[in-house]
């Protein structure tokens, strides 16, 4: 163990470095003058022994220094040297610190901010023991996510390589506690829930799957750790406790451990209750219905069998169900990693890739920016690294001590740019869209850091790699000469040739599609809606949650009718179930000869709303042809429908579509009365969907009639006042469960949010790209044409015309620009459809606009070539020769 | 040049500074060398300062330890003296550097 002595001996030294050096010192004198004394007895003068003395040890300060290297920890000496250095030649210039550090804290941040994001959603597994046998099973590509509970059924029989599989879904229901009633969301699970997932409760017991003996048979919940804490103040003996959900009764069993938040990536459960229960609760038939595909399902692959294999296995039984069950046809399967990241097709995933690849981008130009500027500064340096280089410093000190600059610059950015990014991270996993209770786990772990620290380095390197290249390259002798010319700079093609090519190439490219992905979601925002929200007012209700029956809504949500429409200053009110922008239901669409309702045979998938009449009105929608409803479409009555234009000429091909029939499932066949114009239905950016309009008094089918209410009401009133008359008034009728108030314009501001926060980043890095643009490229292209400036001095003396001149010392940086704008235009097109793709919007490629981009960019190069072009030859030529 | 000398072979010191030491007693820097130059008769080209890294070496090895005193005239100066580590160490080292000069010695012999 000899080599830890001499370490740990090593390491003490380098901390006693000043008084060891004394020490030696001091040793070496004694050591001259015992030899002197020795010269001395031999009859040398004093003069000739010190001679004799120092040359018989040879040379004090090379046994100095080779001592040095002995003693302490060398490398480490000169590292803690060349920063001190570096951060004394930094505080020499400020403004230039200030630009490279700021600069790299945009770029290092942006890629942060969306490390962290990517980390928290697509790398960080499930918060459950052994999260990496766990897979979830669904179809392939982006179809079927969900599945449903009588296909889990036959899949927990029939597959062969699983220990246990779960299934769950999201429940959204009004939760009275203790007489409070308040909106909540959880999670209805199979028996074996937290089973398969192998977790113990916190607090109680967990429900099992032998307490499942069949519908209704297991009226018990699980709480969530917070919702057990928020909600009953963490009492030890909540177990067996009553909780109305839907005003059904449930015992509280047992409280589910601290960090584990369900099984979703976004969304956090507030509860878990049996499946067996769900329909009881929520009055939607799950369990006997193929078609009803609402379960997301995880399962543990057995030990040994891979996922490939448990792929295959689930692939064989889908084929194997689609024979079987009409319902089952074209049903496809795969085990896969739960969430986002093991799907493919996600569209998070691929928005996430994108920014990814966009915030590497931006770190890739702030990278060559500060490579030109790291260049200039060590070529206006050239002089005294030549001098350290003419009296002995090695090319790799000398270097090392530019590339310890740019690391220390690197860093000081990483770190401010890591503390901007936590800022944002920060706002971004308190946002909430909607009263949905996502969640976002994404503030910076251990990973993110090191991602941090790596990007940072790595961009150091990147940066000082063209000046450590110049030192390399440095002839000394010429070097020391006060005209000294960087070496290269007389090639055909230099370096910074290259780097003013990639500069404006990645910035030509981030701008371009930012500006056209930009451009693009304003035009999909400012595309009509189809709808007036001006001066209109939305209240929901839940009548399932209220807990009233079927028998009673249709008469119930007459009364909501009556009750808003006489609120004074009401000119008009109307119900629907779901309202554009507040909800949304949907159904298969089959034409009017079908006899086989199976997933072959759908036509296609139709937005679907139960109205009242005058709907239309209150919406501002235009009939276009045919009537609106009637208080004659009632039960009993012919079943009756209007129609969207997206969906008469989809299932007809023309718009002239009044009395033309079609079916939803079996006993729903409807006569079109009407065709209405389109419009917006879930997002404002969608494409257009059809949409069909039912009588809400009709029902549909047995189905549908008992659940959400929005009352629609117009009026000149304050948005304020008529929604306390609306609360008032209307909680007068349903009293069981919470009404949700806003105006019309609030609820689409609300469905915005995801397109507005893709718009605002995109157009953030564009602008960051922009601005990296406009130093990057003025500082490069001056750069590029004054190290040239000599040359043309020469040249004017020579007699040369200031025409000529000026082409020679322009053409060249020209034609970078028009190659790397172009270069720049044609990547930024192809990321912008990327992009369109990713984010789904319109690409709508503006050729004005890319001009404009292509022509911004060039101009900034030119004025950047122009202005020290200028310069030059403003200059006396014998001027400029004596001086540079 | 009419005589040549050699170089010190790397690693021969640390041995030549051990073997010193233990036959001679505690000795500072500079009467090490000098006793050194003598043994070999000036075969050996020695910078009389290439002792000190030496010397520093093997003191970080802990097989010798290094104490301030006064010379024999009355001078200051830093004594060398073995250790018991470094006593067991000069087995090893001389065995090593047998083997090795055997070796050679086989090498440089004529083939018979």
């Amino acid at each position: 163990m000899t080599w830890i002595r001499v370490l740990l001996n090593r390491c003490s030294a380098f901390f006693r470095t000043r008084q060891l050096d004394a020490d030696l010192d001091e040793e070496l004198r004694a050591h001259i003058e015992l030899a002197m004394e020795e010269y001395r007895a031999h009859g040398m003068t004093e003069q000739q022994a010190r001679t004799a003395a120092l040359r018989a040890v040879g040379g004090v300060t090379q046994v100095r220094e080779s001592y040095r290297v002995q003693r302490g920890l060398p490398w480490l000496e000169e590292i803690v040297r060349d920063i001190r250095f570096a951060f004394r030649k930094l505080l020499h210039s400020p403004g230039f610190a200030l630009t490279a550090i700021l600069t790299l804290a945009v770029g290092i941040g942006a890629n942060v901010v969306v490390f962290s994001v990517l980390n928290g959603i697509l790398l960080r597994p499930l918060n459950v023991p052994q999260p990496n046998n766990l897979v979830q099973i669904a179809g392939e590509a982006n179809r079927g996510d969900s599945q449903s509970y009588p296909d889990y059924r036959d899949y927990q029989d029939r597959n062969q390589s699983f220990t246990g599989m779960l299934a769950y879904k999201i429940i959204h229901v009004s939760t009275e506690i203790d007489k409070s009633l308040s909106q909540s969301w959880g999670n209805a699970a199979s028996g074996n829930y937290f089973d398969v997932l192998g977790l113990q409760p916190a607090l109680g017991r967990f429900f099992h799957a032998s307490d499942e003996h069949g519908l209704a048979s297991a009226p018990y919940i699980v709480l969530s750790y917070d919702f057990w804490q928020s909600h009953f103040a963490a009492s030890p003996n909540i177990v067996g406790k009553v909780v109305f959900l839907n005003r059904h009764p449930l015992t509280v069993i047992g409280v589910a451990p601290k960090n584990f938040h369900g099984t979703d990536f976004f969304f956090w459960p507030d509860y878990w209750i049996p499946a067996v229960n769900s329909q009881q609760v929520t009055g939607w038939d799950d369990f006997d219905w193929r078609r009803h595909r609402e379960f997301t399902l995880l399962a543990r692959l057995k030990p040994g069998v891979t996922q490939q294999q448990a792929s295959q296995n689930m692939g064989a039984i889908a084929r194997q169900m689609a024979k079987e069950y009409p319902d089952d046809q074209g049903l496809t399967l795969t085990a896969r990693k739960p969430g986002p990241s093991g799907n493919s097709d996600n569209p998070v995933k691929k928005a996430l890739l994108g920014m990814t690849l966009l915030a590497l981008l931006v770190l890739l130009a702030a990278c060559a920016n500060l490579a030109s500027i790291f260049a200039a500064r060590a070529a206006d340096r050239s002089s005294e690294l030549a001098i350290r280089l003419a009296i002995g410093s090695s090319r790799w000190a000398v270097a090392r001590q530019l590339l310890t600059e740019a690391i220390l610059v690197s860093l000081v950015g990483g770190i401010v740019g890591t503390f901007f990014a936590r800022l944002v991270l920060g706002v971004l996993s308190h946002w909430r869209p909607g009263d949905f209770p996502s969640q976002f786990l994404i503030a910076p772990d251990v990973r993110v850091y090191i991602v941090a620290i790596v990007l940072s380095i790595g961009s150091g390197i990147v940066f000082a790699l063209l000046p450590a290249r110049q030192v390399w390259k440095t002839d000394v002798v010429e070097a020391i000469k006060s005209n000294y010319v960087a070496a290269g700079s007389f090639r055909r093609f230099a370096m910074r040739d290259a780097l003013l090519l990639i500069q404006v190439a990645v910035c030509t490219l981030l701008v371009t599609s930012s500006l056209v992905a930009v451009h693009g979601m304003i035009e999909r925002l400012r595309a009509p809606l189809g709808i007036s929200t001006k001066g209109v007012t939305l209240a929901q209700v839940d009548l399932q949650m209220a807990g009233i029956p079927d028998p009673q809504s249709r008469l119930t949500q007459k009364r909501l009718l009556d009750a808003a429409a006489a609120i004074p200053g009401v000119t008009a009110a109307a119900t629907s179930d779901y309202a554009p922008f507040l909800g949304v239901w949907g159904w298969s669409v089959y034409s009017w000869d079908t006899t086989q309702f199976v997933p072959t045979n759908v036509a296609f998938d139709a937005i679907t709303y139960s109205v009242s009449p005058g709907y239309f009105q209150v919406a501002g929608t235009h009939l276009k042809t045919g009537r609106d409803f009637t208080q004659e479409d009632k039960p009993g009555s012919p079943t009756v429908a209007i129609v969207n234009e997206t969906f008469a000429r989809r299932m007809f091909g023309t718009t002239r579509v009044v009395g033309q029939r079609f079916k939803l499932f079996d006993p729903v066949r409807l006569e079109i009365i009407g065709v209405v114009e389109d419009g917006k239905y879930i997002d404002p950016g969608e494409d257009t969907q059809p949409a069909i309009f039912m009588p809400y008094a009709q029902g549909i089918g047995p189905y549908m009639v008992s659940g959400p209410v929005t009352v629609l009401v117009r009026s000149h009133l304050p948005p304020d006042q008529i929604a306390d008359a609306l609360r008032r008034s209307l909680s007068q009728v349903v009293t069981t469960a919470p009404f949700s108030i806003l105006t019309w314009s609030d609820a689409i501001d609300r469905s915005m949010v995801p397109v507005r926060t893709a718009t605002l980043v995109l157009g953030v890095m564009g602008l960051i790209a922009a601005i990296l643009a406009v130093t990057g490229l003025f500082g490069m292209a001056s750069y590029s044409v004054s190290k040239r400036m000599k040359e043309q001095g020469i040249r004017m003396a020579l007699g040369a015309q200031r025409i000529q001149v000026m082409r020679s010392t322009l053409s060249r940086p020209v034609l970078i620009l028009i190659i790397g704008a172009c270069a720049g235009l044609i990547g930024g097109m192809l990321a912008a459809r990327l992009l369109a793709h990713l984010i789904s919007f319109p690409s709508t490629s503006d050729p004005l606009l890319l001009a404009c981009v292509a022509l911004f960019m060039m101009m900034l190069g030119l004025i950047g070539t122009w202005i020290p072009a200028r310069r030059a030859l403003a200059i006396d030529p014998a001027r400029l020769l004596r001086e540079s | 040049m009419p005589e040549s000398k050699s170089d010190v072979l790397q690693g021969t010191l640390d041995l030549m500074v051990l073997k010193t030491l233990e036959s001679m007693g505690p000795l500072h820097g500079y009467g090490l060398a000098r006793r050194i130059e003598q043994v070999s008769e000036n075969t050996v080209s020695l910078n009389q300062g290439t002792i000190y890294p030496a010397l520093l070496r093997l003191e970080q090895r802990a097989w010798v330890k290094g104490e301030w005193g006064t010379s024999e005239t009355g001078r200051r100066a830093k004594f060398y003296s073995l250790t018991r580590s470094g006593r067991k160490q000069i087995a090893q080292e001389t065995e090593n550097w047998e083997r090795v000069a055997a070796t050679m010695a086989r090498f440089l012999a004529p083939f018979s």
